[in-house]
């Protein structure tokens, strides 16, 4: 009964060997019911994705299961065994532990604290709860790894703060703007960039949107795409002051708008705030607008200098993760332990003593003129029901058979001997 | 009787303004919690010991310095509830409790018994006058938080300095949204109080207006608020400009309070 983990990621294998490794749509399926099959495997669980592959298994013994694992994947995948053993990683016991553990909470991904690997590894495990492949230790391990991802996402800020340059600009736009619901929202030009922050502003609530492009049939494609309004693009000027929110990414090789404009501007929209990023390079927004009032103007390395201070401060609140993990490395440790049979056997001894004795201490004290020899009667009858009751499951304990980590877990809950947490 | 509901008050401000300048740093649910219970407790007891001196006096208790500050600080608190009562503004207790602190403070050093009251204070003006002004008065203080807490959000928003307060103040449009609030509240309040404080005056010393310190500080505070108001809604005087002429506008509300008691001069100065 230990864990095994078998895989690799972003940080040891390129993405054309990651591609070769994944388990895609139906092979998944198809996948994890011949790793469960393989020998000392006696539950499986299969990770996969873009970053990812990675197979969690319970094992008796780590060696051979280790190398079947292997000899499955290159086998499966078609792939020379020397190349694939140089990339994939092996952590067993408590190692592995770890690392499911901070893979959960997305320590171990490309971009620290990004949530969506939370949701995938739930996803390959309900999978492995269709398919029968878990049992009791990957059940729990899986169980753990989700509530210690929780608590690090509630614990510390490693999810906080935005790590792109499109959720900057949101973040930047919630801070200046109370309800982006009731914001304006122009585009001017386009570009892969610029779209897609434009996609999350929109994701974000903004309704009323405004798109101006050199190409006037371009603005009218991106206009219903974003269920919005094309703009001639030489009236963009006299339109912005409807605009809260300006995203600004032309190819123009100058600045198509300079300061006095935007005065203008302001000026007709009653100088309520609003907030402009120019994408384009180089710069179609004369930098100097930041100067007036009640403007905000951002450009491309203002945006990154906010991503990068922000992944500077997850990979501090990252350290916090770690030592969350450690803890709850602990109490998984100490569950594993429990398992053992023996300390299960005397709890169950002891427990049905317990009772005896309460009970036994009960009847004395309603009839308290009993003789001496009724009373030995009873405790004798209370004796021989008790270890009659108890003698099955702890005979069943003392034989050393394969599924016996599942009759103590069972036994264990059975008797409510691990507290309500369980 | 007074004395022992006063130095509660002041406790329990005390207490709630030590957790709201902890909150700068580091902000929870619970510390969130202590806060406000201490800042409700305060507020309560404050209330009972107005009342109490209001019985005993027989008059509202608004008649010397101390009086005037601690019921000044009174105002500031009761509006603050209101406002939190209907927004929920992110570290707008650290910005103005510690400053509610400083005035009860100011308010327990100065003399606290309760003289017979003079002639001249002898009226219905006095509690309609001075409610309406300080009432006012405490609406303008919160728009003085409100506009450094703009002032604070507008710098790292406009430097692109992303960092310290900036995740957890709130957005620039709404702070400047209550700021307007909190003035288009005060300022009927404030002109209110100038009205009653003309008839009360021409029933006290037989003149509409006599040009005393206080009167005529009042009326450049007046102005100064006119003129946000006015500036807002003709030009677009919003965010930055309105925060700063709000931050003034109450600067001068302090030293008519305070400056003007010190030199003693003039026909308010029982206040």
């Amino acid at each position: 009964m230990k864990v095994l983990v078998v895989g690799l990621n972003h940080k040891v294998a390129d993405v054309d060997v990651r591609e070769k490794l994944a388990f895609n749509g139906p092979k998944l399926e198809e996948g994890l019911l011949l790793f469960h099959k393989l020998p000392h495997v006696k539950e499986g669980i299969i990770l996969s994705t873009c970053n990812r592959v990675e197979l969690y298994a319970n094992v008796d013994d780590i060696e051979k299961a280790a190398e079947a694992i292997r000899v499955f994947l290159a086998d499966y995948h078609n792939i020379n065994r020397t190349a694939l053993d140089r990339s994939l990683y092996i952590h067993s016991d408590m190692d592995a532990v770890k690392h499911v553990f901070r893979v959960a909470s997305s320590l171990d991904s490309m971009v620290i604290g990004e949530p969506q690997i939370l949701g995938q590894l739930k996803d390959a495990f309900e999978l492995a709860l269709a398919k029968k492949t878990t049992g009791i230790l990957l059940n729990k391990l899986m169980k753990k790894a989700i509530s210690v991802a929780k608590r690090v996402r509630t614990e510390t800020k490693i999810a906080e703060n935005a790590v792109s340059i499109s959720f900057a600009a949101v973040e930047l736009a919630k801070k200046i703007f109370t309800d982006l619901s009731k914001k304006v929202f122009m585009l001017l030009g386009a570009g892969e960039m610029a779209e897609l922050a434009a996609r999350h502003l929109i994701n974000n609530g903004v309704r009323d949107v405004l798109v101006a492009n050199r190409t006037y049939e371009r603005a009218c494609d991106l206009a219903k795409e974003f269920n919005g309004r094309p703009v001639k693009f030489e009236n963009f000027i006299d339109e912005m002051h409807r605009a809260d929110i300006i995203i600004c990414s032309t190819g123009a090789s100058h600045y198509i708008l300079l300061k006095n404009q935007m005065q203008k501007v302001m000026k007709e929209r009653k100088q309520r705030q609003v907030f402009i990023i120019d994408i384009s390079v180089p710069r179609n927004i004369d930098p100097e607008i930041n100067e007036l009032d009640n403007v905000y103007l951002y450009n491309v390395d203002d945006l990154q200098g906010i991503v990068d201070t922000n992944l500077f401060e997850r990979k501090k609140e990252a350290e916090k993760a770690e030592q969350i993990i450690e803890e709850e490395i602990e109490t998984f440790y100490k569950w594993l332990q429990s398992l053992d049979s023996v300390p299960t056997i005397i709890a169950i001894r002891e427990r049905a003593e317990e009772i005896k004795k309460e009970e036994l201490e009960k009847l004395m004290h309603k009839i308290p003129n009993m003789g001496q020899k009724e009373r030995e009667a009873i405790e004798y009858m209370a004796t021989a029901i008790v270890n009659k009751l108890i003698h099955p499951p702890t005979a069943a304990l003392k034989e050393d058979s394969d599924d016996r980590d599942i009759l103590v877990a069972a036994i264990r809950k059975l008797y409510g001997m691990d507290g309500k947490k369980g | 009787m007074d004395i022992i509901l006063f130095e509660l008050a002041l406790t329990c401000y005390f207490a709630s303004a030590i957790v709201s300048i902890t909150e700068i740093f580091k902000e929870s649910k619970i510390t969130h919690r202590i806060m406000l219970i201490f800042a409700a407790a305060g507020f309560f007891i404050h209330t009972v010991n107005i009342i109490y001196r209001y019985v005993v006096a027989g008059h509202i208790p608004i008649t010397n310095p101390h009086e005037a500050t601690s019921f000044f600080s009174w105002c500031i608190v009761f509006i603050f509830f209101l406002l939190n009562f209907r927004y929920r503004i992110n570290l707008l207790p650290s910005f103005i409790l510690p400053f509610v602190l400083l005035l009860m403070l100011s308010s327990s050093i100065l003399p606290r018994e309760i003289k017979p009251l003079s002639p001249v204070l002898q009226s219905y003006w006095l509690g309609i006058h001075t409610v309406f002004a300080f009432l006012g008065n405490a609406a303008f203080a919160l728009a003085f938080g409100i506009g450094i807490m703009y002032l604070v959000q507008e710098h790292y928003v406009k430097t692109k300095k992303i960092s310290g307060l900036f995740e957890r103040l709130p957005s620039l449009q709404s702070l400047d949204e209550i700021n307007y609030r909190l003035i288009t509240f005060g300022f009927p309040l404030l002109t209110f109080a100038i009205i009653t404080g003309a008839l009360w005056a021409q029933t006290a010393w037989g003149s509409y207006w006599n040009w005393d310190p206080r009167e005529t500080w009042s009326l450049v505070t007046w102005f100064i608020y006119a003129i946000i108001l006015h500036a807002r809604l003709i030009a677009g005087w919003r965010g930055k400009r309105a925060a700063i002429l709000s931050i003034l506008g109450f600067l001068t509300i302090l030293i008519a309070f305070f400056g003007i008691k010190l030199l003693k001069k003039g026909l308010h100065v029982f206040l």
